[in-house]
């Protein structure tokens, strides 16, 4: 998917926060599991690129793999979970007062992921997660 | 709006309605004899399910002669799979826990 079409059909959520504290502090948080597991999910992190982990939390996982690892600056994911194919990028950036940390989530809408996946692969996923959504509502 | 997710959670709760829209999904428009066929369910039992549908926006119809023929609407899943919204709040949350645990760590 390089064109241009594929390229503007990606949507992002951006969190961003000034953190008083040194991006080395924030590196440790990000990235060693036991740490990870405080803030984030029960996961088998390791900072190593083409690392495969999961994420996991009572209401299911998410399918990891590193692809990118920067000490201190920058720390990419691919991230999968009911259906949506995402990356989730870390950026971490010295400020006098501590680190400007910035979070950025891209991915495919489900209904345009279908479009590339195939009906057949994109519906009973959808209808999958929906079923456990409404089984944990009961 | 909590309002629509409720319609849509609602509609799609039973699994012969979710199954007749799945269907109309996955293969097209389709007429109510030809839903029926399938549905495991009796002609009125199916427009029934049809009728709950249409009103949640999920499906719309088509008159053409005697048959009416129905196709999915998918646009109307949007509230629910619009997960731009849905990860905003998930990574607001984390980024709190992640400070409170700042906090909490030596240097």
């Amino acid at each position: 998917m390089s064109n241009t079409a594929a390229a503007t059909e990606l949507r992002s959520v951006v969190v961003e926060r000034e953190i008083p504290h040194p991006p080395e502090k924030i590196w440790r948080a990000l990235t060693q599991p036991h740490l990870i597991q405080e803030w984030l999910m029960k996961n088998d992190f390791m900072p190593v690129v083409g690392h495969d982990f999961k994420l996991s939390a009572d209401w299911g996982a998410v399918d990891c793999r590193v692809t990118a690892v920067e000490p201190n600056r920058t720390l990419a994911y691919t991230w999968g979970a009911y259906g949506l194919e995402s990356v989730v990028t870390w950026t971490l950036t010295p400020t006098s007062t501590g680190t400007h940390l910035r979070m950025e989530q891209a991915g495919f809408r489900p209904d345009q992921q279908q479009a590339y996946g195939g009906a057949k692969a994109g519906w009973p996923r959808f209808f999958a997660s929906l079923e456990q959504i409404l089984a944990r509502l009961e | 709006m909590p309002n629509t997710h409720d319609v849509l959670f609602r509609t799609l709760a039973d699994p012969t309605r979710r199954a007749l829209f799945e269907r109309l999904c996955r293969e097209g428009e389709k007429t109510v004899g030809a839903l029926t066929a399938r549905a495991g369910v009796s002609q009125p039992a199916v427009s029934k399910h049809l009728g709950v549908l249409k009103q949640a926006g999920l499906v719309r119809d088509r008159h053409e002669g005697r048959q009416t023929h129905y196709s999915a609407q998918v646009g109307a899943l949007a509230p629910l799979i619009d997960w731009t919204s849905q990860m905003t709040g998930f990574w607001q949350n984390r980024f709190d826990d992640l400070e409170n645990l700042l906090k909490r760590m030596d240097q």
